[in-house]
Formats: structure tokens, sequence, C-alpha cells
């Protein structure tokens, strides 16, 4: 009769090893830490890269922005002759509304799977954005048009589709759990966890994978690709890290997801921030939040001022798995 | 720290006050509980008849009639008398009603009915105390009477073992008592010993409440006074205390029946008993009453049939609210299994899932069409809207040709709100698939069919209704959930391999890594 449980843990098992779940996280850290008059700056990606450029971060190029209906039809010339470009509604949620171009066919354009779109599908998923079909609460929305992201050649194989990307957990200004999620064929191209992508775990210290995990489950190989996962290594970790960290100033918010991606050529780039940054992140990395985030809380109780390099150093130091 | 107290203590108010409105609802108003609870109403029905003394004449009879009292509560009272005139008056705290024509002549009957509610809040209203005066009588009476007194007085402590003392020499063969009670009667003897012993007491009629009986008389009774309280004894077996199915009738040494213009009065009685659920009696008792009535009772029928409905809201949002935070159900929109569950309270639930069904996959399909359009967003919801009136009223004919009148009731479904659910659900199946569908769909169904559930419950109706004390108290409760920081129930779920994962491995934090290949 009781059958049914063997399917679910025990609350006392999971706080024992301090993970972090959605109603601790939505009452003892977002709540207090990310004052809501500051929500604007990270769910209105044209308003991060505004004060992301102002604090000197990395974020991709702008190529134009379409704000009202009447301005679709200008969106051939605001690319011109670019043939790769991504267009996104600046308040959108979990990847939604994303487009990707990543070629020109003809009068068509590409998307990454050679898939063919006419300019037509182009200007209806813009007029879609504007119309708030992909913002939270059907808000008229933004769109916009940045560069395409040529993303590292040291993920090449680890991806399918899509740019991986690492999102660092940055809990005041302290980066405390990290992992890159590579997208799959069963996500769509997407980097999201539930849809299929793939969570790596990545050691605080040396950006290397600790583990891997799809649907819950742990892998070793990219299910598309069949790259070995325990070879993944992020470069730049340091920078990224700081990156990551200086998000804290830039925002003000005290407990954010960070999403960067490392372009050949640029280094780091901030995709976006996360104001409400998901769970799945503990199951990657086998191992809770709730740890680190109070060690993090008890440390700036005595000495509440450090640098960015200072918290990269200590999170290095306390939150890594490898030495090398 | 300041809003984390003042928050507690919010949570506390509301608890109190809700707890405490709900309490004085249930014991000022004694609204049950329970919606099945039942009252006991008497309807008695007095007839009044006598002889007109001559042809024509002015006749005016004043009738006793019972007041609300220990015990009961006079609920309605209608005299009929056709050629009478007929008024309610007070005298000496005997209530009366006075029947009054000009002209009778021969054999009259009149009729009083009251309706009255056995109930065991009621309290008696001013009674006067009798005061201390008896006749003078002849030296042999005064002197056996006082015999008696004394004799009783000997064997007992207080008032309630004197009266038992004087009951039992009166029913015993002793001379002085055979004596008196040659020419009066049992209560009579009673009481005028009882005011010569410095007992205050007087002669009651009191009718005994039996159901369906007819041509019943009133019985008298002796009302003795111990301090404030009064006790009934009852001269045909001694026994004494309040009486349970006894009502008193005339009850403040008047006459019964005051006829002028008439002779041979004399009044039948005959009673029935019924039972009416509570709020019907009790609506009846509070009509007008000066106790501070928040109530909903106060409305008319029509406003009250929405508050019924709006007061159920709270207990759907709580249901809602507990799904999300202490279960973890994901569904599309927060409270729109709410407003389902309000449409399935009008359908009822098997009509109501197959009717939300039937509309929202025929929208979905319309929308699958719509999408093709490249249609803007607003004009394409409000297209939706359009197609799901549509889809109504085209399920609403043909299944009334088929001769299902339940078709009919899809109309209460909250059309704007289908069609944002029809509309979140094809970009959810375009976006995540159509898992995600099932998973978010299906949630929000099981969430509005519990809503459904705990809203349709007749208990909670009744409660919700009544006791408006309850949502404070809810209020407090989903206060209380805002503050949960525990696990989901979905989350146990979600990290269960993880732990097993760890625990299988040893230390937790360190383990499954991915061995490095080098």
């Amino acid at each position: 009769m009781f059958g049914f449980l063997k399917n679910y843990t025990s609350p006392f098992k999971l706080a024992k090893i301090g993970i972090m779940g959605m109603n601790v996280r939505n009452c003892r850290y977002i709540s207090p830490y990310n004052p809501r008059e500051l929500y604007p700056l990270v769910d209105d990606k044209l308003q991060t890269k505004r004060i992301a450029m102002k604090y000197g971060v990395t974020v991709p190029v702008l190529i134009g922005c379409i704000r009202h209906q009447h301005e679709v039809g200008g969106f051939t010339s605001l690319i011109g002759d670019r043939t790769e470009f991504c267009i996104k509604p600046a308040q959108g949620s979990g990847g939604k509304g994303i487009l990707v171009v990543a070629g020109r066919s003809g009068d068509h354009f590409l998307k990454p799977n050679r898939q063919k779109i006419t300019v037509h599908d182009i200007e209806r998923h813009i007029s879609n954005i504007l119309a708030g079909l992909f913002s939270l609460g059907g808000k008229l929305d933004k769109v916009l048009i940045e560069e395409l992201i040529h993303f590292d050649n040291v993920f090449d194989g680890y991806s399918f589709e899509g740019v991986p990307d690492s999102r660092v957990i940055v809990f005041r200004g302290f980066p405390v759990m990290s992992m890159m999620r590579l997208s799959t064929a069963r996500s769509d191209g997407k980097a999201n966890l539930h849809q299929g992508a793939v969570g790596v775990g990545l050691c605080l210290n040396t950006g290397r994978a600790v583990r891997a995990v799809q649907f819950n489950t742990p892998v070793y190989v990219h299910p598309d690709t069949g790259s070995d996962l325990s070879k993944l290594q992020v470069p730049h970790w340091e920078r990224v890290l700081t990156l990551a960290s200086s998000c804290y100033e830039m925002s003000g918010l005290g407990y954010i997801g960070t999403d960067i991606v490392l372009d050949r050529d640029k280094g780091p780039m901030l995709l976006e921030l996360n104001a409400r940054p998901g769970l799945a992140i503990q199951i990657a990395n086998a191992a809770g939040l709730l740890p680190r985030l109070r060690q993090i809380e008890k440390l700036l109780k005595d000495d509440p001022r450090m640098t960015v390099e200072e918290r990269v150093a200590y999170s290095r130091k306390h939150f890594g798995v490898y030495q090398e | 720290m300041m809003s984390r107290k003042s928050y507690y203590l919010i949570i506390t108010l509301l608890f109190l006050l809700g707890a405490a409105l709900m309490l004085y609802r249930n014991i000022a108003f004694e609204v049950p509980w329970f919606p099945s609870e039942q009252r006991e109403i008497w309807s008695v029905e007095a007839k009044i008849r006598f002889s007109a003394n001559q042809e024509n004449q002015p006749v005016k009879l004043s009738f006793a009639v019972p007041r609300s009292q220990r015990g009961f509560t006079v609920l309605s009272e209608t005299p009929s008398s056709p050629g009478y005139g007929v008024n309610f008056t007070q005298d000496k705290n005997q209530g009366r009603a006075i029947y009054a024509t000009r002209e009778a002549s021969g054999p009259q009957e009149l009729f009083y009915t009251v309706n009255i509610l056995k109930d065991p809040a009621a309290r008696d209203q001013e009674v006067k105390i009798p005061r201390i005066r008896f006749s003078e009588d002849d030296d042999i009476t005064t002197s056996a009477k006082n015999a008696l007194i004394t004799a009783a007085r000997g064997r007992s402590a207080d008032t309630a073992t004197l009266v038992t003392e004087l009951y039992k020499i009166i029913s015993s063969a002793d001379q002085n008592a055979k004596l008196l009670l040659k020419d009066t009667k049992a209560s009579v003897l009673i009481t005028d010993l009882l005011l010569r012993a410095g007992i205050p007491a007087r002669v009651v009629n009191v009718l005994n409440l039996k159901d369906k009986r007819k041509r019943q008389s009133l019985e008298d009774m002796v009302q003795f006074f111990d301090g404030e309280d009064y006790f009934l004894l009852d001269p045909r077996d001694g026994s004494f205390g309040h009486p349970e199915d006894v009502l008193l009738w005339e009850y403040n040494s008047t006459p019964l029946i005051d006829l002028t213009g008439g002779s041979n009065a004399e009044a039948s009685f005959s009673m029935a008993r019924k039972y009416v659920p509570a709020r019907t009696a009790l609506s009846e008792k509070f009509s007008n009453t000066e106790l501070i009535n928040f109530s909903l009772d106060l409305l008319p029928l029509e406003e009250q049939a929405i508050f019924r409905d709006i007061l159920l809201l709270p207990v759907g949002v709580l249901v809602v609210v507990f799904l999300r935070i202490v279960v973890g159900l994901k569904t599309s929109g927060t409270f729109m299994p709410v407003l389902i569950a309000m449409a399935f309270m009008k359908t009822h639930l098997l009509v109501g899932v197959v009717g939300l069904l039937l509309i929202v996959s025929i929208g979905l399909i319309i929308r699958f069409y719509l999408s093709r359009l490249n249609l803007l967003l607003v004009a394409r919801i409000s297209s939706v809207i359009i197609a799901v009136i549509g889809i109504i009223v085209f399920l609403t004919v043909i299944t009334f040709q088929f001769g299902i009148t339940e078709g009919m009731k899809i109309t209460f479904f909250p059309m704007i709100i289908l069609s944002w659910t029809i509309e979140r659900m094809s970009i959810l199946w375009e976006e995540e698939g159509a898992r995600q569908v099932f998973v978010q769909g299906g949630g929000s169904l099981l969430v509005a069919i519990l809503a459904y559930l705990a809203m349709s419950s007749l208990l909670i109706q009744h409660l919700t209704f009544n006791f408006l004390g309850l949502q404070l108290i809810i209020a407090a409760l989903v206060l209380m959930l805002g503050n949960y920081s525990g696990y989901r129930l979905t989350e146990l779920k979600r990290f269960k391999p993880l732990v097993d994962e760890l625990s299988a491995q040893g230390q937790p934090g360190s383990s499954g890594k991915i061995s490095s290949g080098d």
C-alpha cells in the first residue's frame, strides 16, 4: 500500500546533505537578498546589458533592438548582410523565444540545425516577442538582436547545436557552485536541464568536470557526440569566476545565477543573470548548496569587506573539489 | 527581526480573532458546527370553545399564551378566529391574546397556534416571584395546616427537603391532610402550605408536550422558588425540578381564560413535533435580535447565494497554496484551477471534467491552426476566446439535441481563463513538448478536482458561510504556508536518486565523480 513511498527520500536525509529546496530558496535567500526593485535589471536583458557595460562586464554585442510592431519591417535593414545573429526577447525566461540564425541560403535563413526559415517566419517570431508571448505575465516586450557567439573550440563535441554555457551561482559576491549546461538532441538544442540538457558539475577551483547528469541520472559521455565528459575543463576559469563574482556589485542582487559563455575571441561573456536560479545544479555537482551558503553568511558576519579577487580566491579554496 | 515578530503576531491575532468570531457565532447565535444538526420545533394549537350569552352581543375573551422561557423559544404565533379581532398584550408578565367581536351568538370556536423551538439556550424572561400572601382560614383549618408544616419542618433541612416532606405528608394517610384535601386540589393546598411556610410559590398551568396528541388539557403544577431559581413540583407524583417537555403556559397567577359576554369556556390543545435544519430554526429565532449580528443571513437571498460562492474561494485558494508549496504540483496559471473548480461546482464533477477536456482539446486544435496565421498575440487570444464560445455553444446545442441537459452547464466555465489556458498550453506544447502539457495540464486538473472536492463538501460550505471567522483562520494558514521553508513532496522524489547515490558511495559532496581519464 505504501509502495509508492520508495520513490521518495526522507526530508531529513536531504537536510543532512544540505540540499536546497525551492521553498527555502525563495524564503531564506531570494526574498531577503534580492531586493524586488532590482529585478527589472535582470529580467530585462537590455537593462542587464546596459549596467554590464557600465561596470565593464563583457557581454555579447548588441546589433539592434526592436521595440514596436511598426519597426518589425525594418528587421532586414537592421541586420544588414549579417549571416548569423541571435534574436531574443528582452524579458524571456528559461531560454524561451530565443531564435538563433546561423547562416543564410538564398532568401532563406538557416537555423543551427540547417532548417530553413523565411524572413516571414522571423518577423512573426519578432511580433510574438513584442506581443509578450515569451515574457512573464504576457507583458509587452522588446526584441534584442545580438551578434552570435562563437563558442570556444575546447567545447567542440560537447554540445549538440546550442551554446554551452557555464552557470555560476553567486551568493553575496562569492561563487558557490557552478555547472556547465550542454544542449542535446533531446533538449532540442536548449540548455535547460529539465528538457534533457546535460548538466556537468564543475570544480570551483579548477573548472574541471566533477560529474554529469541527464534527467537526474549520471552520464559519462555526451549522449549525442559521445565525447568523454570527464575531460571537460572550462578554460580561463579564473576569469569566468571573476566575471561571475563582479555581477554582485553590478546587479546588487545577493543570490543570482550568472550564465557565462566562452567566446573564441573575446573570452568569458555574461549572457544573462537569473534572480531565481534553479536547483538542478546540486544534482549536477552531487552536493548541497546550503552548507556553502551558511559558510558565506558566517564569514560575512565577521569581515564584511572583500574584493572580487579575494572572494574568488576564497571560493576556489573552500568549494573546490580538485587541487589541480 | 522586527518583521518576523510582527509576522507571528499577525498570524496569532488572525487565528485568535477568527476562532473567537467562530465561537461567538456558535455560542451567541447557536450556529451549529455541523450542517446536519436539526432542531425540534413544537407546533401547538389551542382551541377555545364557549357559548355567547346573548344573540349578537359583543364578546371579549382574554387567553393566556406562553412566552419564551427556560428551554423554549417562541418562534411565531398565529391566532385564527373568523369574525374576531385579535391583539396581543402583556398582563402581569403573562402574555395574553385578546379576542374581541361586536356580534356573537351561539357556540364559538377560537384558535391559537404557536410554534415553539425547543432551545436549551433559552432563559427565563423576568419571572416575578410571588409575594407571600395567603388567605385567612377558620381556626381548625389553620391549625391543621400549621400542624402539617411543623411536622414537615421537623424532618427537613432546606427548601427542597421541606417540599418533599410536605408532599409525603399530604399523600399519606395523615388525618389533617385528608381533612384539608377534602375540598381543595393538591396543587392549591401545597402552594398554600408553602406560602405559609414562607416559601414563595404559585400554581401554574403547564402543557405536557407529547407528539401527535389531540384534545389535551393543561395540567397544574406548583412552581416554588428557592432564592432566585424556581422548581416545578408535580402534584401527582411529588417529583420536582425542571422537567424537559413541560411548557409553562399560564404562569403568573392569572386566569387562563377571562371571558366577558360568554360562558362555559374551555380550551383544548393539540400538538405536533417536527424537526427542521438548525439554520432554519435559528434564523427565525434571531430574526430580530439586539446582539451584534454580522451575519449573511440578513442579506437578500440572491446576495446570500453569491456570497456562498465567494466565501468558498479562500478554501480553494488554500488548497492551491498547499499543493503548490508543500506538495509542489505544477499548474498552468496559479489560480486557474480554483476558477475551474468553481465552474465544477455548478456543472458537477463528471460533466465538468468531460466538458473542460473537450473545450481545451478542441481549442488547442483551433489554436494550432491560428498559430499559422501569424497573428498578433492579443488578436490571437481574442480569436481563441471567440472560438471557445463557439465550442461551448456548439457542445450545448448538440448535447441538448441528444436530450442531455447536462451539456447546458458547460456555459459556467470562465471563458477568458480557458482561452488563456489554451494559449499557454499550446505555447508549452511548441516550446517544451507534449509531455509538459500533460504534466502541467494534468497538474491543474488534479488541483482543480481537489479544490472542487474541498469546496463541494457540505461541511465546508456550511462553515464558510456561517462562520466568517473561518476566513481569518484560512488567512492565517495561508500566511503560515508562506513561510514554509521545508522540502516539497516532489523534491523528495526529485533528489531521491542523488541521495541514494551519495549514501551508497559514502561521504556527501566528494563522491559521484567521473573517474578522471588520466
